[in-house]
């Protein structure tokens, strides 16, 4: 069985940042696995010391920065890599569901994998739905927000659980292939070894263009468009307490004690 | 084609307040496309779920009885066969867990533009303008989608539920489900988060987040718990690295709580955690960064290290 496994990569911001148009400037910005796809990651590489799966590959859609981040995947036990990047992504703010989906669905035809793992959501972006949709572009099965998938998958269906609201979980069982969408807790997931580190350098990282996957440049412009980008206005009205730290935890213990808090 | 289609979301008998959210969103946007408002409800007890539907700025109720519970084949069907006889300009969904379970899929089987976890819907000529967060809710952002029709998932609890009732009519709806094509099947549903302590019982929550860093620094808040006489609990993350059992989560997907007393450490506030805690009489926020989402809902805050405030808060209980 052949895992597919969608890793972003994603940016988180600095505490002080600055808005530069419908971008946060550069400088806050900072480049990271995206946390749902490591858990993705995890699981697929379990399911290959399990038995189950033969190969684990991975696809990213990014430019070239972003295999430093492609390495940690393979340096946790992903076999190799595929990037996807080309100059008409280059200068798009928010790349929407559709065209993520249409790219992917490229690579999926080329690899032609049993069963793809993707990320509940992209930490910057946040869709929550480029697993589901990529599913459904594909004709394949799926499962939202998975948090336990039996390893047992070689009958051709998956049982899983789905994290409802408020502490229910579904249980349910879904025909292969299909795009399981992870939640974080799944699985622990690895530190890379120094090995893992090593040998990642030497694993397969293929770049590839939109042409080379078949897929035309014009699917950028969706027709969706970012056009603004600001801090929200605070609806804070917290009193805020100043000072040092012995200051401010007197304040929060004078409150506490006047709420009958007397421990 | 100015009609706007919303589907209600239920789970085991129940429907979840969202619908009734979906209500109002839905009946805004119909005023501004100058349409009816659909709601459509799919699967479960829907004569019973058509009536409770049936609020204020509800046009048509349509009921879809097909199946118990909720399956994403089966509302991915009915859905798209509810578009076409309604042929509505846009289409609202939850963005709820199910909802992300059929949402992105409708989307693509009808060839729609979507856009997920709205927050505000205007339409402005041809185009939905739709606000949503980004980065963890640090910046909010407008997207223009100038695409016709359109779907967009809208976030649990920002607009009001709808009220009263009003003389919607109540369809039921004739779609016609192909079981061959309903590849996943709910085998049960399981409650999580049992255990020792019921964290939704405390009067006094320490709750702890991602800026503790390291599991042996929890020792910290156990002391300060002590000394406060406190309940721990926790966000997300301190539970999936393991070093919190699930039934001290607090969230989306873990325990709503509502304390006396909510103080939150090192926890950023995002919209799942927030869900869980909001309806907490007085919150209290301890945080390096002033800017965190947790300080629009904090009453009290503190901008600073919790490794300088927690030990000099457990002094001054001892
Ligand atoms: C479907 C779904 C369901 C979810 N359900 C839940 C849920 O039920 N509950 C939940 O909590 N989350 C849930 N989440 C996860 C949620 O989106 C966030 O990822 C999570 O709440 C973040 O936890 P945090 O605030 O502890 O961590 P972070 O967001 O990383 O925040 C850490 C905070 O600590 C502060 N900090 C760092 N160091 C210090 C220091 N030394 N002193 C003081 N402050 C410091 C930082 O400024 C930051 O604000 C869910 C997500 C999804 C997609
Ligand atoms: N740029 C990308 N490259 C590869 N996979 C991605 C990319 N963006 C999103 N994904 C996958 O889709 C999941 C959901 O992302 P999103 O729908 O953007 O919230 C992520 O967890 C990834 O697994």
């Amino acid at each position: 069985m052949k895992i597919l496994v969608t890793v972003a990569e994603v940016a988180t911001v600095d505490d002080e940042f600055e808005i530069d148009g419908t971008e946060i400037a550069d400088q806050y910005l900072n480049a990271d696995l995206n946390e749902w796809d490591d858990y993705a990651i995890e699981e697929a590489v379990q399911l290959q010391e399990g038995g189950v799966a033969d190969e684990v590959v991975t696809v990213t859609i990014g430019p070239e920065e972003s295999e430093q981040t492609i390495r940690q995947a393979l340096a946790k036990g992903a076999d190799r890599a595929i990037r996807v990047w080309d100059e008409s992504l280059e200068g798009v703010d928010l790349l929407d569901v559709r065209a993520k989906t249409e790219i992917l669905k490229a690579v999926v035809a080329e690899e032609e994998p049993d069963l793809i793992l993707s990320g509940v959501q992209t930490g910057d972006d946040s869709w929550m739905a480029t697993g589901v949709s990529l599913a459904e572009s594909l004709d394949f099965q799926w499962s939202a927000v998975v948090n336990d998938l039996d390893h047992d998958l070689e009958d051709g269906t998956a049982s899983v659980r789905r994290e409802l609201e408020g502490g229910v979980e579904e249980l349910s069982e879904v025909d292969l292939p299909a795009v399981l969408t992870i939640q974080t807790g799944i699985n622990e997931p690895r530190y890379a070894s120094l090995r893992g580190i090593r040998q990642a350098q030497r694993k397969p990282l293929d770049a590839k263009t939109l042409d080379d996957i078949g897929v035309d440049a014009g699917v950028v412009d969706g027709s969706l468009e970012l056009t603004d980008m600001y801090e929200p206005e605070s609806e804070s009205d917290a009193t805020v307490w100043e000072g040092s730290a012995e200051e401010t935890a007197g304040e929060l213990a004078e409150m506490l004690r006047e709420k009958g808090v007397t421990a | 084609m100015t009609d706007v289609l919303a589907i209600a979301d239920h789970r085991r008998g129940e429907l979840r307040p969202v619908s009734y959210e979906l209500a109002t969103a839905g009946r805004e946007l119909a005023d501004e496309t100058g349409g009816d408002l659909h709601l459509a409800v799919i699967s479960g007890a829907v004569d019973e779920f058509g009536e409770k539907l049936a609020r204020e700025g509800v046009d048509v109720v349509h009921t879809v009885a097909d199946g118990e519970e909720f399956n994403h084949d089966v509302y991915v069907q009915a859905i798209e066969q509810l578009v076409d006889t309604i042929d509505p300009q846009y289409v609202l969904v939850p963005n709820s867990v199910n909802g992300l379970d059929y949402a992105p899929a409708v989307a693509g089987r009808l060839d729609l533009s979507i856009v997920t976890d709205v927050v505000d819907l205007a339409v402005d000529g041809d185009s939905l303008i739709a606000t949503r967060e980004m980065y963890g809710g640090k910046v909010e952002t407008t997207t223009e989608l100038d695409a016709g029709t359109a779907l967009a998932t809208i976030r649990e609890g920002e607009w009001p539920e709808a009220e009263g009732t009003a003389d919607a009519s109540i369809e039921a709806f004739d779609a016609e489900i192909d079981e061959d094509a309903v590849g996943s099947t709910v085998t049960g549903f399981e409650e999580v988060a049992g255990g020792d302590v019921d964290i939704s019982e405390a009067d006094l929550l320490v709750s702890i987040g991602r800026g503790i860093e390291e599991e042996e620094n929890l020792d910290l808040i156990r002391d300060l718990v002590d000394a406060l006489d406190a309940t721990l609990s926790s966000s997300r993350p301190i539970v999936d690295n393991g070093w919190l059992p699930a039934n001290r989560q607090v969230g989306q997907s873990g325990k709503v709580v509502t304390p006396d007393v909510y103080i939150a450490i090192g926890i950023s506030g995002a919209v799942q955690h927030v869900a869980g805690m909001k309806g907490s009489d007085t919150i209290v926020a301890i945080n390096t960064d002033p800017n965190a989402p947790i300080m629009d809902i904090a009453d009290y805050a503190i901008h600073d290290d919790l490794f300088d405030v927690v030990p000099a808060l457990i002094e001054e209980f001892q």
